[in-house]
């Protein structure tokens, strides 16, 4: 490997390249889907390639190929720096990297039984228990089982003279249940929505999530759901379960951290932030009790890896301390930025730098963006609510393009009056402006409420890239917010 | 890009290869580049080439799907087996359809050599055609300068062997002040016929006209929705609805409403991937011609779109062509999506309100209610108070929470252009004009 890596940075430099690194990466996913016991999808996928970055006359350029050929690795450093040239020419400034990173290592998910070593039988088998349990229940339509497992290994060489290879491996499961009548369609989905939830793990992971065991219910609240009544329109308390509150996370705090966001580099695609420069260190973002990190190296986290695709260590930075904004997401060339404004701000990159695959550059990506714990127990804090809805797993998202006003849907809904769950509710919805909602936090559940909810589908950048991020969340209570906008 | 031949020689070795009662190859080469700026700099600049392939098998009523991007005879050897095995594993599904048997395919002419040999100076210079005023106007531009080929190439066991060559060049921006922004934007097969200067003085006007933005309470407003919006309208629409699977599965609107109204009459949809005013797509991932499906017309829903599977579960059905690439939980669905133009302008529009808002485009869409059509986003990049028949001032964005058939409901009026606005994440586009709708409902606003 070290022969085509190193030939790829020397034509760069050849060719004129200032900078330059180098990404082999072979992306392995194994994809099951069942729906109403049938296995509608089974399939391999494989993919393999290379991308070649470079700075040229102060510029970036970027080009890749699937073919792994010597010729072809000529071809693309050579068209990567003649890209970086024609980019120069509208350049403002040089691109500055600030201190080199060097490294050399290697990364492997900790796993205990690798899932591509798992028989098909096995998987089928398990996905055909939590089927069956959720077809038992009467007026369900449909429903779709996935198991999803994805093994990565990626090689990264740089000019500065770091050679690092990683290999990461995730595993997912999840199944949604759809019952409809009469003009309506409600669903339930486990662990999470978007199809499934996923982390960095081995096949254990499905005895942790255990699809079968869940089933069932899940399919008796979508068929209640059906009858349950509209979520009222009102100001109330909130209680958000951790996989809603862990989108909440990512759309309303870790979009806005990314720094290239704020620098306005996603500006027509994903949008800006309105976590501006001068409110580095220096804005409430919510109430005392919301510590928020990001974190690279959570065990299990979907957001978990050795380094980024920049080859910068994996790591964990504070983002909001007891409700002030202290940090952001960064890349090597974002945080020589801020540190134009303020020279106190770190000098090296956290380490958020990630692409989709071989045939993308890195863009500043979510890892594990985490609402730590607190002391609360859920029995505690529904006791605590004297009128309230309790939301549970998200179905709809909205935000923004400055991440300020937000819209979430959620599969189901409870009302608590006085300090108990009362009746379901469908179609439930919330509203809300970022700080004003986060200011709102007045209660967290603690560490045994708290897991880390994997997102698959983090969507940003041209061309598009998917991310896989994570949040840790609990449940937690919100003060004062605008709930039930959907007419019924 | 591979070309006609590399292509139909890699079917042929995976056709030969595989063992299984029927296959199917789906192979995909493009070259793809795209320059990205902001802050009136170009800061990504990137090149693409790939070619892929896909492999399903079905033996005894199992299907098995390999895919990969190592084209060597050893590599797809190795494609097939694991598809074959894989397929091994399943259990009988009676649902499991034949392959379509070739039917005669129209080729279109998508492909248009300047858009493919663009190079990267030349879409650095467009750019720099938006990046020049932007800085004379102290205004800062952000977006991306795209040029793809692609080749889809699919043949099966029966027969089928479709290929289809194709461009597709976009360009985007959001100009943005200090307390505003304009958006503009074009896309087409030939980009030749793309203005980068025009679609920086729509961003531009718009971003100088936006500027001082007030609030204004939400609440129901006449609307006129520029292409973008009804574009995102038309897309959530076909999704959520216009597919047989869906209506099959009872989650469609459109289940047990054929022949009857389910928007105003001045709504007619189709679905046509022979199109050229579009970006068209003559075949589906099946390898089967597509028809051009009438949806909605006149405010009638009239039908959906099928691929084989889900044509087979009704009696006297065929497939329209609108297969994704199968098998997958989504069913088909209409990509090549038309509205049918009007006769007003957009002028017309506006001298015809007393009072409304105009909206550039959404953002961050998303379903609420699939069944009752119930969508949310934002606006964005242009939102306008109407008075009186002028814009009187800019507006801060708003979030909207409306039903897209209601709302179809409402079409006081629609434009006689028809714009088409390119997907973000593929090159597919959705052709429509600008409408102007009443009572449209904006739930809540932002800073």
């Amino acid at each position: 490997m070290r022969e085509l890596t190193d030939r790829a940075l020397d034509v760069a430099r050849a060719k004129g390249a200032t900078y330059a690194d180098i990404r082999i990466v072979r992306r392995e996913t194994q994809t099951l889907e069942m729906k109403n016991g049938v296995m509608e999808n089974l399939s391999l996928a494989d993919t393999y390639g290379f991308g070649v970055r470079v700075v040229a006359d102060g510029a970036w350029g970027f080009a890749s190929s699937s073919r792994l050929e010597k010729p072809e690795i000529d071809r693309v450093a050579a068209l990567a720096v003649a890209i970086a040239k024609a980019s120069a020419i509208s350049k403002k400034a040089d691109v500055r990297l600030g201190p080199a990173e060097v490294h050399v290592g290697a990364y492997k998910t900790p796993i205990e039984v690798d899932p591509f070593a798992v028989s098909l039988e096995d998987k089928i088998d398990y996905l055909a228990r939590a089927d069956k349990e959720a077809r038992a229940v009467e007026g369900v339509r449909v429903v779709d089982g996935t198991l999803g497992f994805q093994r990565e290994t990626k090689t990264f060489a740089s000019s500065e003279g770091s050679f690092l290879e990683q290999t990461l491996i995730e595993t997912g499961a999840g199944i949604v249940v759809t019952a409809v009548a009469d003009g309506e369609m409600q669903q339930r989905s486990y662990p999470n929505s978007f199809g499934r939830h996923q982390g960095t793990a081995g096949y254990e992971f499905l005895t942790t999530w255990n699809l079968p065991a869940h089933a069932r219910q899940m399919a008796e609240e979508a068929v209640g759901l059906l009858k349950a009544p509209q979520c009222p329109s009102k100001v109330t308390s909130l209680i958000l379960d951790g996989p809603q509150l862990g989108l909440q996370v990512h759309e309303s705090c870790g979009h806005p951290i990314e720094l290239d966001r704020v620098y306005g580099t996603e500006a027509a695609f994903a949008g800006t932030s309105f976590l501006t420069p001068e409110k580095y260190r220096n804005f409430r973002y919510g109430s005392d009790l919301v510590n928020i990190v990001s974190d690279a190296v959570t065990p299990g986290g979907l957001g978990t890896y050795g380094y980024d695709d920049e080859g910068v260590p994996a790591q964990t930075t504070e983002i909001i301390k007891k409700g002030q904004f202290v940090g952001y997401l960064t890349s090597r060339e974002t945080a020589q930025e801020l540190r134009k404004t303020h020279p106190g701000a770190p000098e090296r990159s956290n380490g958020a730098m990630r692409a989709d695959g071989w045939n993308r550059m890195p863009i500043i990506r979510m890892n594990n963006v985490s609402l730590l714990p607190g002391e609360w127990t859920l029995d505690e804090l529904i006791a605590d609510t004297d009128d309230g809805i309790y939301m549970i797993t998200n179905k709809s998202w909205s935000i923004d393009d400055r991440r300020l006003n937000f819209q979430f849907g959620t599969e189901l809904a409870y009302e608590v009056k006085g300090g108990k769950l009362g009746r379901m509710l469908k179609n439930a919805t919330y509203t809300g402006m970022t700080p004003q909602f986060w200011a709102g936090c007045d209660a967290i559940c603690n560490k045994d409420h708290w897991h880390v909810w994997g997102t698959v589908n983090c969507g940003k950048g041209q061309p598009g890239q998917v991310a896989h991020t994570a949040h840790g969340a609990a449940p937690t209570r919100f003060r004062n917010v605008q709930v039930g906008v959907m007419k019924g | 890009m591979l070309g006609q031949n590399r292509l139909a020689e890699i079917a042929e070795r995976v056709l030969r290869a595989s063992k299984a009662e029927q296959t199917e190859i789906m192979v995909t080469s493009n070259d793809s580049y795209l320059t990205r700026f902001a802050t009136n700099t170009i800061h990504q600049n990137v090149a693409e080439s790939d070619a892929s392939a896909r492999v399903r098998v079905i033996t005894d009523q199992k299907t098995g799907v390999a895919a990969g991007n190592d084209l060597s005879p050893a590599g797809l050897k190795k494609l097939v087996e694991t598809a074959e095995t894989t397929a091994s594993f399943q259990e009988k599904n009676p649902d499991v359809g034949l392959l379509p048997k070739p039917q005669p395919i129209r080729p279109v002419d998508a492909y248009v050599e300047a858009t493919a040999k663009c190079t990267p100076l030349e879409r650095a210079k467009g750019v720099e055609k938006i990046l020049a005023p932007a800085r004379k106007h102290g205004l800062d531009a952000a977006g991306a300068f795209s040029t793809e080929e692609q080749e889809l190439y699919i043949a099966n066991s029966l027969g089928v062997a479709a290929y289809h060559k194709g461009t597709v060049a976009s360009l985007l921006t959001v100009v943005m002040g200090k307390d505003s922004s304009g958006y503009g934007a074009d896309a087409s097969i030939d980009v030749s016929r793309i203005d980068p200067e025009a679609v920086g003085k729509t961003a531009i006007d718009k971003a100088l006209a936006s500027r001082n933005p007030t609030a204004i309470e939400p609440g129901e407003y006449t609307v006129i929705l520029e292409e973008e919006a009804i574009a995102d309208m038309l897309f959530f629409l076909g999704y959520m609805g216009m597919s047989a699977l869906a209506v099959q599965e009872g989650r469609s609107f459109m289940a047990g409403k054929f022949g009857e109204r389910v928007t105003g009459d001045k709504i007619t949809i189709w679905d046509d991937g022979s199109d050229l005013r579009g970006l068209p797509l003559p075949f589906d991932f099946e390898g089967t011609p597509k028809e051009k499906v009438v949806l909605i017309e006149k405010g009638i829903a009239r039908n959906v779109v099928y691929d084989t599977v889900t044509a087979a579960k009704e009696k006297g059905r065929r497939s329209t062509g609108h297969s994704l690439p199968a098998p997958n939980a989504q069913g088909p669905l209409p990509i090549n999506l038309f509205m049918e133009p009007g006769t007003a302008t957009k002028e017309e529009m506006l001298a015809s309100t007393e009072r409304g808002i105009w909206v550039t485009r959404f953002h961050y869409t998303n379903i609420l209610h699939p069944v009752k059509t119930v969508i949310t986003g934002m606006t964005r990049d242009g939102t306008f108070l109407i008075e009186n028949g002028k814009i009187t001032r800019p507006l801060k964005n708003l979030r909207f929470t409306q039903s897209i058939l209601e709302a179809f409901a409402n079409v006081e009026a629609v434009g006689k252009k028809l714009k088409v606005v390119k997907d973000d994440w593929n090159a597919l586009g959705t052709t429509v004009p600008a409408l102007k709708i009443r009572s449209f409902r904006f739930t809540g606003g932002t800073q």
